[in-house]
């Protein structure tokens, strides 16, 4: 199944909207305020805890959904899903890339926000459960940035095969 | 031990790794 060349258009645009949304919102939480956060005074740290963190993990978390739903899309518009996702020749790159962001997307939703939910107190917790969370949420937040580096690179690498240097 | 993804930069470096393992591996491989 192929969609439209408008459609694939859109569907990237969105994609990368998207996408800027989502690894924007992360690096700005492991370049910005995870390094900040010691830095600022206690009396202010509920200002980041309590309105900027959770308003922040809303668009980050949605951000990653559409980021997702996009991509697949994409890639079953543009005819390469199957082809991707089993590494087929010359669909190995894109296949690393979405395998990166499925992972990625995965870390978010069943991993990073419900942690946070526990650390930041937007749900009931003990509060004893809290460093925990937080310190778990922070790893795999930092999984992500690291993961998003070769993300990256596989997906600006479809459309330019001088990336894989042959 | 430390975690190395407790550290941002090692986080970029370790990014940085496993992006020229991928360009090795599909370069050779696909």
């Amino acid at each position: 199944m192929e969609f439209s060349g408008e459609l694939n258009f859109v569907l990237r645009w969105l994609h990368v909207i998207s996408g800027v949304m989502w690894i924007g919102l992360l690096w700005y939480f492991n370049f910005v305020q995870i390094p900040t956060m010691p830095k600022i005074p206690d009396e202010l740290k509920p200002a980041v805890g309590k309105h900027i963190a959770p308003e922040a993990l809303f668009w980050f978390r949605w951000g990653a959904m559409a980021t997702l739903i996009t991509g697949l899309l994409l890639a079953l518009g543009q005819g390469y899903l199957h082809d991707a996702m089993t590494f087929g020749s010359g669909y190995a790159g894109i296949g690393f890339g979405m395998y990166f962001g499925i992972i990625m997307w995965a870390n978010v939703w069943f991993i990073i926000w419900p942690k946070q939910k526990i650390a930041l107190g937007i749900i009931d917790a003990d509060a004893s459960l809290k460093p925990a969370a937080a310190r778990t949420a922070m790893l795999f937040s930092r999984t992500n940035t690291m993961l998003s580096i070769p993300m990256l690179y596989c997906m600006v690498s479809q459309q330019n095969p001088q990336a894989w240097f042959m | 031990m430390k975690n190395p993804l407790e550290s941002l930069p090692m986080t970029v470096v370790l990014g940085l790794v496993i992006t020229v393992v991928v360009i090795l591996v599909v370069s050779n491989g696909a």
